[in-house]
């Protein structure tokens, strides 16, 4: 159980998400890394690049910090320090509770971010230089998928979860595996 | 089923049998055509040629970039002459680099490229080329492909048998063709002989940022200093000139330079007149040149007039020159990737000569002189001598070597690269070129690792062979296959001006090193800005300076007012891009230069004094984005005593 919660720090030292766009006039793909507390190029200038490029079709720039950066940190911390005392002082049933509470913290963060993507990319600029319908005649969004492949005009668009997002699952998975351990353990007894 | 395949082969059969029949003719005449030339020069779309090529545009003044095999040309970097395309020469901030101390000099004529050295190696890191008419040396930077620095050549004239460098790039040499009086002074021409000078000059090459300075110069006799080449291996150290004119004539030279049976090739042990040079020697003497550098970081060339120069008078250091007796005004100087063998192209003799250093050290040794000239000994021919290739073509001009032992020597008069065993001397191998050739080229040539892969042969005369376009037509350079033991003609393929000469590196040495951009963050250009916030316009006086910054695709500001008749309008224009191959350019309307072409993180300034009432648009010349033709904007010019304040926006209804 102890590893489950230091293995959740692994967010502090790789990206959670990883969004690409990938077209013929950019051989070396745009990429954005999104970490627990930053978006980042994944090659020098690439954000600046991806903003340059969406400002024609109305996207806002990608912030350079969001509420978010504050809170996901402080949260993963404390579940980190609660992960561990748990470990230390609590029965097995908690690690359940624990894993749970990951969960649901970890669902809320991606609809979070399904909500801000959503908004990215259909809240568009009134006077944007280039509008787009869809074949009903409405506005085209250009949100990227949340999870997989999409063409978006011009570009693919790759989303994936990335090391951040390996080690999270992984501290959560691990976590369960504590609970039926304990709980087998449990039973022998 | 099987019968059709009958037929099918009989067809191939018969095809067979007429194509043998015609085969010695179209091979001949069609080069390319033939065998799998085409297959071997083809290199498929999106895929990288195996070597680069620097192809001098001689009286272009430009360096050309070509692609081996294919022949496809990259980019002309522009060097000694004005670009308009790029502003080279136009902008403020490089017209610095064609200063002299004859004043600015928008053109000269570009010789022999040669690529920079570290253990007798190519390492890809800078190009130097020399300007023949007002002697310069230029060297070009490989991580941007741009002229960072160009020194002026005092006490010289016809800079010709220049810029080669020696196998650690310690120097590059640059030797006068035309002798003339040291210092210069007023004096009657008819007494050339015995009073001009050939300057030989030895310029250092700073190891970490290829900085260059004239470290000596040395006043040899008054001959005519052709051609030169560095010794490499065992004659490293020593460095090879030939010369012509050793009758020292001043007119109607094609006859009266053409008089001795034997001219030389001058021996400089470098070493030790470096040597002696560190230990004090040497006289000190006033003279006036330009070095121009450019510098990266704040996009911006400097001309600093220098006015002192280190000569040397050869007979003051025992044992540093020597001459070596080579027929018949010897043209090119080409050693060996070994250093042991110095061939004498001469011109105007029917066999090649091949000097030994070993046996050139042992006649210094033994001192083996026939006499000597203004205090220089001179070697006796015999003893030097290692061999002659015996009767191989007309008109020897140039050589060079592949990796196998074998030299491949140009002939202009019968216009055909001979090829050669080094050691036998004997002939191996012969192919026309299409027409009159000069220089030739293998990749490493002036290295002790040649490629064994290709040879390029520059012509200097095409006639008919592409569709002609009016009195003047093209030059061209001819791409060999020199694998086998018979060369073959693979490609002809048009060049640039003149292409003089050339130098090859495989491409991977080379392209790990090229800059993709600028960083904005590292540009010191003194009216750069970082960001579209400090954009803005400045009045002095008269004068105005605009901070305007590009990006797609607009620039900022785009309108701006208050600009008179009679001010001089600076254009500071930042490129603030950081993606890769995303210029923008921009003109102005009347403006008496040419447009800017500006990478992403630079900044480059044109001047625009307008002279009309009005309001006159600027626009982006380079096609950046989709809305490419959007990007523009207007200034509002306004009488002379028009009492408007300037203003400027961007996007303000």
């Amino acid at each position: 159980m102890g590893l489950s919660a230091v293995l959740i720090l692994g967010l502090f030292l790789f990206p959670l998400w990883n969004i690409t766009l990938e077209a013929p006039q950019y051989p070396t793909p745009l990429g954005m890394d999104i970490y627990i507390n930053d978006f980042a190029d994944t090659n020098p200038h690439d954000i600046k690049n991806i903003n340059l490029m969406n400002h024609y079709v109305g996207m806002k720039y990608i912030p350079e910090s969001i509420p978010e950066f504050q809170i996901f940190p402080v949260v993963i911390i404390i579940m980190c320090v609660l992960g561990l005392f748990i470990a230390l002082k609590a029965n097995y049933k908690w690690f359940l509770g624990w894993f749970l509470l990951m969960f649901v913290l970890a669902a809320a963060g991606i609809y979070d971010f399904y909500l801000w993507e959503h908004d990215y990319g259909h809240n568009l600029d009134p006077k944007a230089i280039l509008k787009f319908t869809n074949k009903d005649g409405t506005v085209m969004g250009f949100q990227p998928p949340l999870f997989g492949t999409k063409d978006i005009l011009n570009f693919k668009a790759h989303s994936y979860p990335q090391l951040g997002a390996y080690f999270l699952a992984a501290g959560m998975a691990l976590s369960l595996v504590a609970y039926f351990v304990g709980k087998r353990f449990k039973s022998l007894n | 089923m099987k019968k059709s395949f009958n037929i099918l082969l009989s067809f191939v059969v018969l095809f067979g049998i007429i194509s043998c029949n015609n085969s010695e003719s179209s091979n001949k005449n069609k080069g390319a055509l033939s065998s799998n030339a085409a297959e071997k020069v083809y290199v498929a779309p999106g895929e990288y040629d195996e070597y680069y090529a620097f192809i001098s545009g001689g009286f272009s003044g430009q360096l050309s970039v070509y692609g081996l095999p294919s022949g496809r040309l990259f980019k002309v970097i522009p060097v000694f002459s004005q670009d308009a395309e790029k502003a080279w020469g136009y902008n403020e901030e490089t017209k610095p680099m064609l200063n002299t101390s004859h004043g600015f000099v928008p053109w000269d004529d570009a010789h022999h490229p040669d690529i920079s050295q570290t253990n007798g190696v190519l390492d890809g890191r800078w190009v130097f080329i020399n300007g023949n008419n007002t002697p310069r040396i230029a060297k070009i930077d490989l991580t941007t492909f741009e002229t960072t620095e160009i020194i002026e050549i005092p006490n010289s004239a016809g800079n010709h048998s220049s810029s080669f460098v020696t196998e650690n790039t310690e120097y590059v040499v640059a030797g006068t063709r035309f002798s003339v009086p040291i210092p210069q002074r007023d004096m009657p021409i008819k007494d050339y002989k015995g009073n001009f000078k050939g300057s030989l000059s030895f310029i250092s090459v700073d190891p970490e940022d290829g900085g260059m300075d004239i470290k000596f110069q040395l006043l040899m006799p008054g001959f005519d200093y052709d051609l030169s080449h560095p010794g490499r291996g065992k004659s490293h150290g020593w460095f090879f000139f030939t010369t012509y004119n050793s009758e020292e004539a001043n007119t109607l030279l094609e006859v009266n330079a053409s008089q001795n049976d034997k001219d030389f090739i001058a021996a400089v042990n470098w070493k030790k007149i470096e040597e002696y040079v560190n230990n004090g020697g040497g006289t000190k003497m006033p003279t006036n040149y330009a070095h121009n550098v450019y510098d990266e970081e704040t996009h911006t060339a400097t001309s600093t007039m220098k006015k002192e120069v280190l000569v040397i008078d050869p007979t003051e250091v025992p044992g540093a020159v020597y001459f070596l007796p080579t027929p018949k005004s010897p043209h090119g100087c080409d050693v060996d990737p070994s250093g042991e063998y110095i061939v004498g192209n001469g011109k105007l003799s029917a066999n090649l000569t091949i000097h030994s250093f070993t046996k050139m050290l042992d006649a210094i040794e033994n001192k083996k002189f026939d006499g000597e000239a203004y205090g220089i000994p001179i070697l006796k021919f015999e003893d030097v001598l290692a061999g002659v290739v015996e009767q191989p073509g007309l008109g020897p001009l140039h050589t060079e070597f592949d990796d196998k032992g074998n030299a491949y020597t140009t002939f202009f008069i019968s216009s055909e690269v001979v090829k050669w065993k080094l050691g036998t001397w004997e002939v191996v191998d012969r192919q026309p070129c299409y027409y009159s050739v000069g220089h030739l080229m293998i990749p490493g040539g002036n290295s002790r690792e040649p490629s064994g892969k290709y040879v390029v042969a520059m012509n200097k005369i095409t006639k008919d062979r592409y569709l002609p376009t009016g009195p003047e037509v093209t030059q061209s350079a001819q791409l060999y296959d020199i694998s086998g033991e018979k060369m073959e003609l693979l490609l002809d393929f048009p060049t640039i001006g003149e292409p003089h000469y050339a130098a090859g590196i495989a491409a991977d040495v080379v392209m790990k090193n090229s800059k993709k951009i600028f960083k904005i963050e590292e540009n010191k250009h003194k009216y750069g800005i970082k960001s579209e916030s400090e954009a803005r316009v400045e009045r002095n006086g008269n004068e105005v300076h605009v901070y305007m910054s590009m990006i797609r695709s607009h620039f900022n500001p785009d309108n701006i007012e208050g600009i008179k008749v009679g001010d001089k309008v600076y254009f500071h224009v930042t490129n603030l891009e950081q993606d890769y191959d995303v210029p923008h350019g921009i003109s102005m309307i009347g403006a008496n230069t040419s447009e800017l072409l500006i990478m992403p993180g630079q900044t480059e300034t044109f001047v625009w004094e307008p002279k009309q009432v009005g309001v006159w648009p600027f626009y982006c010349t380079d096609f950046c984005s989709a809305l490419h033709q959007e990007m523009q904007g207007y200034v509002r010019v306004s009488p002379a005593s028009s009492p408007l304040e300037l203003s400027w926006s961007l996007g303000e209804d």
